[in-house]
């Protein structure tokens, strides 16, 4: 089982010596300062390895945050997934395996998009 | 950050309300994190804690004393009898004596004998009265965020004192003086700026709807439109915002528009009114609260509807129940017929009553059922025209579209019902530990109809209990779907005129 490691108290991913700012959960502060570099280094906070399967999420993520300044609904990321990479990894089983705390969530963080707030 | 299986210690069944041994300070430490200075300050509030915060905060208190007779008599009438202490599913689950009700009062009740009170203000330890030093101030940011407002104590108090009264009054308290709660105050910000919690815009959500309609025509074979700012519309549905988001919240909305459309009623979401739940209940703030209510308001009279129905939401409805027309009234311009405002579990009901509604229940056969009471429904509003509508309706649509249907043991359901562990805003990981320990109760009461009646599944309608539910439930051995939405069992059982189920059964009976 994975765990958690905190963010660090200073607050900052240190990417190359430049000081990228997140908040105390380690989603970013500036989602423009998010580079693919970035997101390893955020995985491996997060105990995960980015394979291409977490890139394909990753990067759909993105690609619906370009559009609409949030980040989509599992049930619309599934269908996007289902239908560019097939049914087998279209469904959120498979997303919560990719991402066990949450895709909503650690796949937002490692994607450089804020955190969906509210009752979620 | 942890996860809630960290903290369970034992998920086998036993006594949900089983007293705890005393643990003090176990909680201490767990706090949510604060505001930061742009968050307040999007809210009208300090950014940080002010110079004389100390005479601020007293002065916040005697305005709140003089306008809330109920924070008075709480302050005034406890007569330390006793029998709130076991009744906190926080001091159950955690065994920290500070989450007895009684003992949270007393976090603001010796503050208020120190500075309003004769005997306090000159014989301070005759009384319990202390100062309101930076101690004390941390002690209420700890500890009155370890209340989600549930009210639970307050059915056992024989003076009905509603401790979620005074941790609203607390947490107003302590965010005018600059001391407010992250999660809370950026939701709040989030939802004057864009309409909702979620900050989804109108194109997101538009997108959203399109994709559900097109689920929709795929699974029943029926045009089931998913209307958003459609004016003229007889309904104005407002939903949490996690309907339009999150699993299985989204799931229930997809129930709701299969109600609507087979009632034959044209209804419509707001993209300006995008949601309903007020988190300014859980701050204590009123005019944080009216302003949210001001745009549901408002875009029922821009859209022209003669109805608002409330989607499933917990706190949304003690607010719409209680407070919307004081908030944002009148609505002397809706039809006033019908309820202002419905609940979407009372439109249903009354759909089925009249027999409007064909249910296939072999649909939910996959499932064996139980209902938990949401606290802000239980204990905080009512639902149709008879008292305990709020627990009977939900039950209703429940037994009309489910076959194997089994309430939990009486002592945890109905007025009695235990917290989810996560409303009041505390539903933020940085309270994982809470969660995950006040859930406890309720999950007992869950394994123990697990036990004895097989049951796999339990429904809810506030979208606080389901996300909750769905991050817990694993830590206690259940599946992290095993919470519903009342509608999506409802919607699942439908059966649509003109539907590829309606064809099936047809075929089926011939």
């Amino acid at each position: 089982m994975t765990t958690m490691r905190p963010p660090d108290a200073a607050q900052c991913y240190d990417l190359n010596g430049a000081a990228i700012e997140h908040d105390e959960e380690g989603y970013l502060v500036d989602v423009a300062a998010w580079t693919p570099e970035l997101a390893l280094q955020i995985a491996t906070t997060e105990c995960l390895v980015m394979d291409d399967e977490r890139w394909d999420v990753v990067r759909a993520l993105r690609s619906y945050y370009e559009i609409y300044q949030v980040a989509p609904p599992i049930r619309v990321l599934v269908k996007v997934l289902a239908k560019t990479l097939g049914p087998a990894k279209g469904n959120s089983d498979y997303l919560y395996r990719l991402f066990p705390e949450g895709p909503a969530k650690q796949a937002c963080k490692i994607a450089g998009l804020p955190k969906p707030t509210g009752c979620v | 950050m942890a996860k809630p299986s960290d903290y369970i210690i034992n998920a086998a069944p036993s006594d949900p309300l089983e007293i705890p041994a005393l643990k003090p300070g176990a909680m201490a430490g767990c706090k949510p994190f604060v505001a930061k200075p742009e968050v307040q300050a999007a809210l009208g509030l300090p950014g940080t804690l002010v110079e004389n915060w100390q005479a601020k905060a007293i002065e916040k208190m005697g305005d709140l004393l003089n306008s809330s007779r109920s924070l008075q008599v709480a302050m005034d009438s406890c007569m330390k009898c006793g029998a709130c202490t076991d009744k906190c599913h926080f001091f159950l689950g955690t065994g920290d004596p500070k989450n007895m009700p009684v003992a949270r009062q007393d976090l603001m009740r010796s503050v208020y004998r120190r500075y309003f009170t004769v005997t306090g203000k000159y014989f301070p330890w005759l009384v319990g009265a202390r100062d309101l030093t930076e101690d004390v101030l941390d002690e209420w940011y700890t500890y009155f965020h370890q209340c989600s407002q549930c009210r639970r104590c307050s059915v056992y108090c024989p003076i009905g004192i509603d401790t979620s009264e005074v941790s609203m009054a607390a947490r107003d308290i302590m965010a005018s003086v600059g001391r407010g709660q992250k999660y809370s105050n950026e939701i709040i910000g989030k939802g004057l700026k864009t309409g909702n919690n979620l900050g989804l815009p109108l194109a997101a959500i538009r997108s959203t709807l399109d994709s559900l309609e097109e689920d929709l025509r795929a699974d029943t074979g029926v045009d089931i439109a998913m209307p958003l700012d459609a004016k003229g519309s007889d309904i104005m549905l407002v939903v949490p915002s996690a309907d339009l988001f999150a699993e299985p919240h989204i799931q229930g909305l997809i129930g709701y528009a299969k109600v609507f459309h087979q009632s034959g009623l044209s209804w419509t979401l707001s993209s300006y009114a995008s949601e309903a739940a007020n988190f300014a209940l859980f701050t204590g703030s009123h005019d944080h609260m009216r302003e949210m209510a001001r745009r549901i308001r408002e875009a029922a009279l821009d859209l022209g509807v003669k109805r608002i129905v409330f989607g499933e939401c917990g706190h949304a409805w003690r607010v719409a129940y209680n407070f919307l027309d004081t908030l944002a009234g009148p609505f002397d311009f809706l039809d006033q017929d019908h309820p202002i405002p419905q609940h979407i579990c009372e439109f249903t009901h009354a759909l089925i009553e009249r027999g409007q509604l064909r249910f296939d229940k072999s649909q939910n056969d996959a499932y064996r059922l139980t209902y938990h009471d949401s606290c802000n429904v239980a204990r905080g509003s009512r639902m149709g025209d008879k008292p305990g509508g709020q627990f009977e309706i939900p039950r209703a649509l429940l037994r009309a579209s489910c076959n194997h249907f089994f309430d939990m043991a009486p002592e945890t359901i109905g007025e009695h019902t235990l917290c989810c562990g996560g409303g009041g805003g505390l539903l933020g990981d940085d309270l994982m530990e809470l969660r995950a320990k006040g859930a406890q109760p309720r999950m007992r009461a869950l394994k123990n109809v697990a036990v004895e009646h097989g049951v796999t599944h339990m429904a809810a309608i506030c979208a606080i209990c389901k996300s909750q539910f769905g991050s817990v439930l694993p830590a206690y051995g259940f599946k992290r779907d095993a919470i519903l939405s009342v509608h999506q069992l409802v919607g699942n059982a439908i059966v649509l005129d003109g539907s590829i189920q309606a064809r099936a059964l047809q075929k089926a009976a011939r």
